[in-house]
């Protein structure tokens, strides 16, 4: 059915593995299969969807390549929606190449990054969020972010946007009766407040998976967790005790730091790009007053700011500065050297961050730190804010969607509830169907009609 | 020998004369067959002209230079604007027009009109040679030649009536059936289907209790369809309501065997929002009664059109049936209902000039193409007569947009999605209706009309005025200022108006809807007087210029689509990755763009992209020195 030329690789990460997959996709590989594989037993080894036990040959030479278990998938049921050759074969990167060498020689072509997928996606067998989600499983830096991305393969996302859309569907159908069939044949208005009802319900569940985008990014591209104090308040020491190694300069000299060094690592299966920044003091020089503004811009754009207070000195001004410039911002506030004699007193704290839990900790001697982390990763679950919804938001792309689809809800609901002719929703709506549809790249058809004649009764 | 035709136009109805007078107005030798000269016209059905959405093509029709609108107007005996309380964009005039009335108005026009023969005649057959329409054949033999042939057939195409197990071959009831001609396109192999449709009984009026029922009066001052429309009747004629009972449903429920719908005889599909009276019941049980309307069918008769009494049950249940009905109980039935099945072409067979993809210079309209109702029908006929013409005269095809008119909509509507129900206009199909309003039809569509030679200079020269003169408004309106003074504030409380709090246009003003554009003569004392036209437009420019200008938008997306061709001949076969189906779908479609092909039924993004890659990779190959 399709004359695409046949495509080939690895399938399985690079790497020494107990087994490990060479793919092949297109019209040529049951030929492929034919050619290289020798059954152990004599039975049709290419059956679909079946597995079978035998032997890799070389096709020159004929030299057997390895033990393997062959399936064969026919189009359409493959991922790619084309006759697909699977070959598993004992792991280890030679034994591999050489079963794709094999592979490539008998008719395939090495495939191109993510051409399975774009594969898929042209075959119809993905539709555009799932093709997405593969993309994003490739690139899932977490465990959360790998779990976001099947989920979205599987249709999580398509599924809860498929529930919108026939919820609004629903909502335009009954504003189109009004339209077309309330004059000649006695359909009668729906009753305002009952609309705005359900409007507002879908628009808080699209609100609720767009605000779902902050975990959803985090979980695929980290959050970002800024470490801010003043110089000297061993910022440094703590982004290398969090990241359990020796990655920024420490020095027991103030304003070591002057670039912010960025690092990722993982809390409990969330990435976390930790930023270690310059210290706050007042600046000697220009390019110590730049690297100041830096840090706020850092703070500016950050998940969680971890503000570092040095429990061996007094409260200074700097430490009132610092509190303030990140007084709405998602804060946890540590208290460094908990191994040297304390000096700060609690009761010297401003307002913003006297009611908070300060957490005592030790960058020297790790003391307090899961504490911290805990306390960290609470505060990633602030900033993902409650997502209520099933599924989660992790491209941009799609959060625009939505945001869009939610300003047309909005704009529907108010010329509903302003008395506006209801032909002016009516496009609100379709706006907000076409901007749920850039999702998962459906567009509004018959549905609508189909809708009006199987509610109401029509007709002369 | 009669003379060579230009275009020959099979089927005098709602399309076959608006494609005649068409293509003989712009210089065709036309030649109009119809079974029988009196029935030119005729208004198989209902008595009325316009609706909802219909409304619209009626105003588009007469924009166009049509003549739908023009006849309505003369002959019309009721008049309401539907949805008044609603926005400008979704209001719709229905007339009712005396039938007969109707009929030799509109065929009086066409004896008339100059270049156009009127013909009592049954076409048997089409002339095609390599490809191409030749003329036609009558049932006695006798060849017509011609260079181009609007097929118009209504119900005709192979008609067959049902009133209970009754069933005989008719095109309307007591008018033959056109049998061969469907043959003759069967075997010019176009894809076919049957659809069903159905008309109530008439009823005799002086066995009406009307004293029973609730009266519904023609409109006071109605507006009329045709911008040439002066003057209207003065006759009016009343509507009458009432609905069915339990007993007619209990009726429809126990002798429900009897109706060729439910005993399976009745194979043609009909349409869900014009169901008959067998469909409601069984369907809709949960309702305890349906409307039934009671319409005049003209000034000078007795007959009365019972809309929603709609059956093909035998004609004594039939009397039953209507005599349960309030205010009926005595009422006697002039004429029976009866259900009507016929042939149609699948309209996927057509281009978007209505010319058949199979059978160069021939053209098909109303609903042959799967379509119901006068005024569809006549859009149609208007459309495929223009076209016709054009091809015989050699000059490039009328099409338009869907942005740009209910007919666009409709024509494209048909051709991209094909029918599997007789397909009727409702504002709801056009995605940009805010702008394809009744109140503009002309100013969208007389230019064209003009440029066609269908719109006479002097109405086109007069409407040029008036868009100027809604122009000037506008920029007289916008350059204005009024400011939150005591004074300014004072004349809006008088007009019961809040006031305003920081600088304003004249036009902004116009924005509130208890501001009218006479009341903003108060600012601006030399704002001129206006005919009621211009000072519509003015108003519904400023009061919804948000949504008109967001719609704009969506327009501008839209034909970023529609610019975005595919070439002609493509070939889908070559394009890997298609689904089966959608390969037969695109190759039976044949879209001209990404738009197009975005608008067939259950159309991927995952095709579209196939297509897209392999169009780029063509043309990658084309460019790269050969491999």
């Amino acid at each position: 059915m399709t004359q695409a030329d046949t495509i080939a690789a690895i399938a399985t990460p690079p790497g020494t593995g107990g087994i490990g997959i060479v793919r092949a996709s297109g019209p040529g590989a049951e030929r492929i299969g034919r050619a290289l594989f020798r059954p152990s037993k004599t039975s049709n080894p290419l059956l679909s969807h079946r597995l079978s036990h035998g032997k890799i040959v070389c096709p020159t030479t004929g030299r057997i390549l390895d033990e393997v278990l062959l399936v064969f998938m026919r189009a359409p049921r493959s991922f790619t929606g084309e006759d697909t050759l699977e070959i598993h074969c004992h792991g280890g990167p030679l034994i591999l190449e050489e079963v794709l060498t094999a592979v490539l020689r008998a008719g395939a072509r090495p495939a191109e990054p993510g051409e399975f997928t774009r594969r898929a996606f042209l075959n119809g067998r993905l539709d555009l969020a799932q093709a997405e989600a593969v993309q994003e499983m490739i690139t899932a830096r977490s465990q959360r972010g790998l779990d976001l991305a099947l989920g979205h393969l599987r249709g999580d996302l398509s599924r809860s946007i498929g529930e919108l859309r026939a919820a609004l569907l629903d909502v335009l159908a009954l504003l189109e009766a009004e339209i077309d069939f309330q004059e000649e044949d006695g359909v009668e208005a729906s009753p305002r407040d009952a609309l705005l009802d359900r409007l507002r319900d879908i628009a808080a569940r699209i609100g609720g998976l767009t605000a779902s985008y902050g975990e959803g990014r985090m979980a695929r591209e980290g959050a970002r967790v800024v470490i801010t104090g003043k110089a000297n308040a061993g910022k440094s020491s703590l982004f290398n005790r969090l990241l359990g190694e020796d990655r920024a300069i420490v020095t027991p000299h103030a304003g070591t730091t002057r670039d912010f060094i960025e690092e990722g690592a993982s809390i409990r299966g969330v990435p976390v790009r930790y930023v270690d920044t310059a210290g706050i003091r007042a600046a000697r020089d220009p390019a110590e007053r730049e690297g100041i503004d830096r840090v706020w811009r850092q703070a500016a754009a950050a998940d969680v700011v971890v503000i570092l207070l040095d429990g061996s000195v007094p409260f200074t001004t700097e430490d009132r500065d610092i509190v303030a410039a990140n007084r709405d911002r998602n804060v946890v506030v540590a208290m460094n050297k908990s191994d040297l004699p304390a000096v700060l007193r609690e009761d010297s704290l401003p307002g913003e961050i006297t009611g908070r839990e300060i957490l005592r900790v030790s960058a020297r001697t790790g003391e307090g730190i899961p504490a911290l982390r805990d306390a960290v990763f609470a505060a990633l679950g602030r900033a993902a804010g409650a997502s209520r919804s099933e599924a989660v938001l992790t491209n941009l792309r799609h959060k625009v969607a939505l945001e869009r689809s939610c300003a047309s809800l909005r704009a529907a609901e108010q010329g509903l509830s302003g008395g506006l002719s209801p032909e002016f929703a009516a496009f609100d709506l379709r706006e907000a169907l076409g901007a749920l549809g850039e999702v998962t790249g459906q567009t509004i058809g018959e549905e609508v009609l189909d809708r009006i004649f199987s509610t109401f009764c029509i007709g002369k | 020998m009669p003379r060579e035709h230009d275009v020959i136009v099979v089927g005098g109805g709602h399309a076959g004369c608006e494609a005649a007078l068409a293509a003989a107005r712009m210089g065709c030798a036309t030649l109009l067959f119809n079974i029988n000269l009196d029935s030119v016209a005729l208004m198989s059905c209902n008595p009325a002209i316009g609706g909802l959405a219909k409304g619209q093509l009626v105003r588009e029709i007469d924009a166009l230079g049509g003549e739908m609108g023009k006849i309505a107007d003369r002959t019309a005996v009721h008049f309401r604007l539907l949805n008044s309380s609603k926005g400008p964009a979704v209001q719709s005039s229905r007339v009712q027009c005396d039938k007969q009335l109707y009929r030799l108005a509109m065929k009086a026009v066409v004896e008339r009109q100059r270049g156009l023969d009127l013909r009592q005649g049954l076409v048997e057959r089409l002339a095609v040679e390599s490809g191409r329409v030749t003329g036609v054949v009558d049932s006695t033999g006798f060849f017509y030649p011609a260079r181009a042939v609007v097929v118009t057939t209504g119900t005709f195409l192979n008609g067959l009536i049902h009133i209970g197990t009754f069933r005989t071959p008719a095109g309307r009831a007591g008018e033959i059936a056109s049998v061969g001609l469907a043959e003759s396109l069967r075997g010019l192999g176009f894809v076919m289907g049957r659809m069903k449709t159905g008309t109530p009984p008439r009823l005799k009026a002086s066995t009406i209790d009307f004293g029973r029922l609730e009266r519904q009066d023609s409109d006071p001052a109605p507006r009329p369809f045709s911008y040439t429309t002066t003057t209207l009747r003065e006759e009016r004629l009343p509507s009458y309501f009432s609905h069915t009972t339990e007993e007619t449903h209990r009726l429809m429920r126990d002798n429900i065997g009897l109706s060729p719908l439910y005993s399976g005889v009745i194979t043609g599909v009909s349409a869900r929002y014009c169901p008959s009276l067998e469909d409601k019941v069984m369907r809709f049980s949960g309702r305890g009664r349906h409307p039934v309307t009671l319409e005049f069918e003209g000034l000078d008769t007795e007959e009365i059109y019972a809309k929603g009494l709609g059956n093909s049950l035998p004609l004594e249940l039939q009397e039953h049936i209507v005599r349960s009905v309030p205010g009926l109980e005595t009422a006697e039935i002039m004429r029976p209902a009866y259900a009507i099945e016929y042939d149609y072409v699948q309209p996927t067979e057509l281009r978007q000039t209505l010319e058949t993809k199979r059978v160069a210079g021939l053209f098909l309209a109303g609903q042959i193409n799967g379509t119901s109702g006068y005024e569809e029908a006549a859009g149609q006929g208007l459309w495929a007569g223009i076209n016709a013409a054009l091809l015989v005269q050699g000059r490039p095809p009328f099409l338009l947009e869907r942005s740009e008119a209910y007919m666009a909509v409709m024509v494209d509507d048909l051709v991209t999605r094909g029918v599997d129900e007789p397909y009727r206009m409702f504002t709801s199909r056009a995605e940009y209706r805010l702008l394809l309003r009744e109140d503009n039809a002309a100013i969208r569509l007389m230019g064209k009309g003009h440029a066609l030679g269908l719109v006479p200079d002097a109405h086109y020269r007069e409407l040029r005025a008036r868009v100027s003169r809604i122009e000037e408004g506008i920029r007289r309106l916008s350059a204005k200022t009024v400011y939150p003074s005591a004074e300014t504030n004072r004349i809006l409380e008088t007009r019961g108006s809040l006031p305003v709090r920081k600088p304003l246009s004249l036009f902004q003003l116009l924005k509130r809807p208890d501001m009218g554009y006479e009341d903003l003569a108060a600012f601006d004392a030399g704002l001129p007087a206006v005919e009621e036209a211009v000072r519509k437009q003015i108003e519904i420019e400023a009061r919804y210029e948000e949504y008109i200008r967001r719609q704009k938008e969506a327009v501008e997306r839209f034909r970023e689509a529609e610019r975005k061709k595919i070439p002609v001949g493509i070939d889908y076969a070559a394009i890997p990755g298609l689904s089966n189906e959608l390969r037969i779908k695109l190759d039976a479609v044949r879209p001209s763009s990404f738009g197009q092909a975005q608008r067939i039924p259950g159309m991927t993004q995952a095709a579209l992209a196939a297509i897209l890659v392999y169009l780029k990779k063509k043309e990658m190959n084309a460019a790269a020195p050969g491999t």
